[in-house]
């Protein structure tokens, strides 16, 4: 059997005596295209905080590709390939839409290397297919604060992608997007599945099926069932906690 | 229009070498002189406040530096200055008979010509990467560079038998290439070389700042944490522009000195430092240009209220804070190119009134554009 790309063993997350993660254990592999779900608060969030180094897991182990991420800065984690979009789109707002892009382009992330070289044309013609991509090639010069809410929300996608990482985590991608916007999210999703492996979190259901990828539920920091959508939907206590919720309003 | 603003550095550059010496008395040019000097301590501070949002109040520290750099040097290297034991005068006050080791390196031209502007380079990294590792951010930095401020201006003011204390290095009476510092002819080519240097000095900045390393920078001030996630290690790059700007303010300093005849604790002042991010406020941060306006222009109002009422400055600049503050947040400079003079008379009628959502019209032209 080969070696899961990244591992979680028995994490848990304590806030001051408040789990956020309780004894969770989860394993993703190469190519890998995921989705979590789960109520406000189920500490979807926290599972990727403790990935990519923003909490330090209270207990339990996290490893990539054989050794362990804990205790690892960001910018590390980052640098070994796992990218992250945040829930709320964070983007550089003075920087311009190109700017934002390219800064996340670049192939070498030192201050020296940002100081002298040349953003390599590969880097500059791949900000231009994402601007394309995500129809933000008429805001180029535009300052990313000017943007919409969803406009943010594709150009921080586009960011992660520029960023090239391996993994690549998505913190609620179509939340503020319009249904037609959100349809083209999960066909970029889609595309970058396979060459990439990918967590997509999010409430919106019509999307989660659209990804067509196996769900994962997550209730009170705890892992409650995995499986395809169709499966995880009849699960009584999925009903219960998650889905019977949602279906009622 | 555009040739006009392609020449219009070199407009300037040529008034203040060549018009401004020929109709202001040498009075009012070596005050000039002091306004383009402080105008470099501006830009550094520009570049880590206003680009990389490091709110630094002790860049007094760095100033000092390089100006007593200028002075031990000045101050060795003047004969009539030597007392009975061939080292500076006021040592003999204190009884000192022998050269504390520190200021032997300062006998040579070269070592100080460095020194002047490397020491505060050094100083600055440490301060600065002890700080930035730690992750220590906003207030707490503010309030750490002026509590290091602190501490160097009670040593400085406290040691008497190392540096003169509280009296300072008087550089008016000193002499170089065998004339005396505080005289017309050496202050004219203080004013030059201040002249020459400040453009240098811009341009170092510009180059900071352009680029993606400049990105980084806006970057760092919007969210540091993003720039994290996307793989960037923020520490080197505010260590980096943090030296850079203490080196400049080491030359500004330097400048100053010899332009106002002593360095003193004074320099290291809490209410200079804080007087320094006022000039950078009032000219518009993030700019690059507008600091070398607030920095004069502050100065320059700074000499006239003194002349007239001397009293009303710290009121003057005070209500000249708040105003800009509130009125013009961008500063004078992010007021001029953000359209203000146009608002301005079009209120008295004198200009069509702008539009209102100027963004409007580019999106709908980028649509357009599209289809
Ligand atoms: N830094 C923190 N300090 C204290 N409690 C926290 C912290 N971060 C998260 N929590 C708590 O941990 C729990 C899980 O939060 P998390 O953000 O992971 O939920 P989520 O599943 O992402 O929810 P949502 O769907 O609303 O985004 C919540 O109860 C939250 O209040
Ligand atoms: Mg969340």
């Amino acid at each position: 059997m080969t070696q899961p790309l990244l591992e979680l063993k028995d994490v848990s997350v304590s806030f001051d005596g408040f789990y956020a993660l309780t004894d969770l254990s989860l394993t993703l592999n190469k190519g890998e295209l995921k989705s979590i779900i789960g109520p406000n608060g189920a500490g979807k969030t926290t599972f990727l905080d403790v990935i990519t180094g923003k909490v330090r897991p209270t207990k339990g182990t996290v490893t990539f590709k054989g050794h362990s991420l804990v205790g690892l800065s960001e910018q590390r984690i980052s640098r070994e390939g796992i990218g992250r979009k945040f829930q709320t789109p964070r983007v550089f707002e003075n920087l311009t839409v190109q700017r934002n892009l390219e800064l996340s382009a670049s192939p070498h992330k030192s201050a020296f290397n940002l100081l002298v070289d040349r953003l390599p044309v590969s880097a500059k013609d791949e900000v231009q297919r994402l601007m394309n991509y995500v129809g933000l090639s008429p805001f180029a010069t535009t300052k990313a604060g000017s943007l919409s809410h969803g406009q943010k929300q594709w150009l921080a996608i586009a960011m992660l992608v520029a960023q090239s990482p391996e993994v690549l985590l998505l913190d609620e991608p179509v939340a503020g997007l319009t249904d037609e916007e959100t349809v083209r999210t999960a066909e970029l999703i889609k595309s970058l599945a396979g060459d990439h492996t990918v967590v997509v979190i999010e409430h919106d259901m019509e999307f989660i099926r659209d990804l067509k990828a196996p769900v994962t539920v997550l209730h009170q920091g705890q892992l409650l069932t995995e499986g395809p959508l169709e499966k995880v939907k009849q699960d009584p206590r999925v009903i219960e906690v998650y889905l019977g919720q949602a279906d009622s309003d | 229009m555009k040739i006009f603003r392609r020449l219009l550095p070199w407009i300037l550059l040529a008034i203040a070498l060549f018009i401004l010496p020929a109709i202001l008395s040498d009075f009012r040019l070596n005050l000039f002189g002091r306004y383009f000097s402080l105008a470099i301590t501006a830009l550094a501070i520009d570049l880590i406040w206003g680009y990389t949002g490091l709110l630094s109040l002790g860049q007094g520290i760095f100033f000092a530096l390089g100006g007593y750099g200028v002075a031990m040097y000045l101050t060795l290297n003047t004969e009539s200055g030597a007392g009975g034991n061939g080292i500076p005068k006021f040592f003999e006050n204190y009884g000192v008979d022998q050269l504390p080791f520190f200021w032997q390196p300062f006998w040579s031209p070269a070592f100080t010509l460095i020194a002047l502007w490397l020491i505060p380079a050094i100083v600055a990294g440490l301060v600065g990467y002890l700080i930035f590792r730690n992750r220590i951010k906003g207030v707490y930095f503010s309030i750490i560079t002026q509590a290091a401020l602190m501490v160097f201006f009670h040593f400085f003011n406290g040691q008497q038998k190392l540096i003169n204390g509280t009296n300072g290095l008087k550089t008016s009476t000193t002499e170089l290439f065998g004339q005396l510092v505080g005289s017309s002819d050496m202050q004219l080519w203080m004013y030059r070389l201040t002249v020459l240097l400040l453009p240098v000095a811009f341009l170092i900045c510009r180059y900071f700042t352009t680029r993606r390393f400049g990105d980084a920078l806006i970057a760092i001030r919007d969210d540091e944490q993003r720039l994290r996630f996307g793989g960037f290690n923020p520490v080197p790059f505010k260590t980096l522009v943090f030296i850079v700007a203490g080196a400049l303010c080491g030359v500004s300093g330097a400048l100053y000195t010899v332009q106002s005849g002593i360095v003193s604790p004074q320099f290291m002042s809490i209410s200079f430092s804080i007087e320094m991010v006022i000039w950078v406020a009032v000219g518009g941060r993030g700019t690059l240009v507008g600091p070398i306006i607030g920095a004069i222009l502050v100065n320059y109002l700074r000499s006239l209220v003194s002349e007239a009422l001397p009293e009303f400055w710290l009121f003057v600049q005070g209500a000249l804070f708040i105003f800009v503050v509130v009125l013009m947040p961008d500063g004078i400079y992010g007021w001029f190119t953000g359209g203000g003079l146009r608002q301005l008379l079009a209120a008295f009628g004198m200009a069509p009134k702008s539009r209102t959502y100027p963004q409007l019209d580019e999106e709908v032209a980028a649509l357009n554009d599209l289809s």
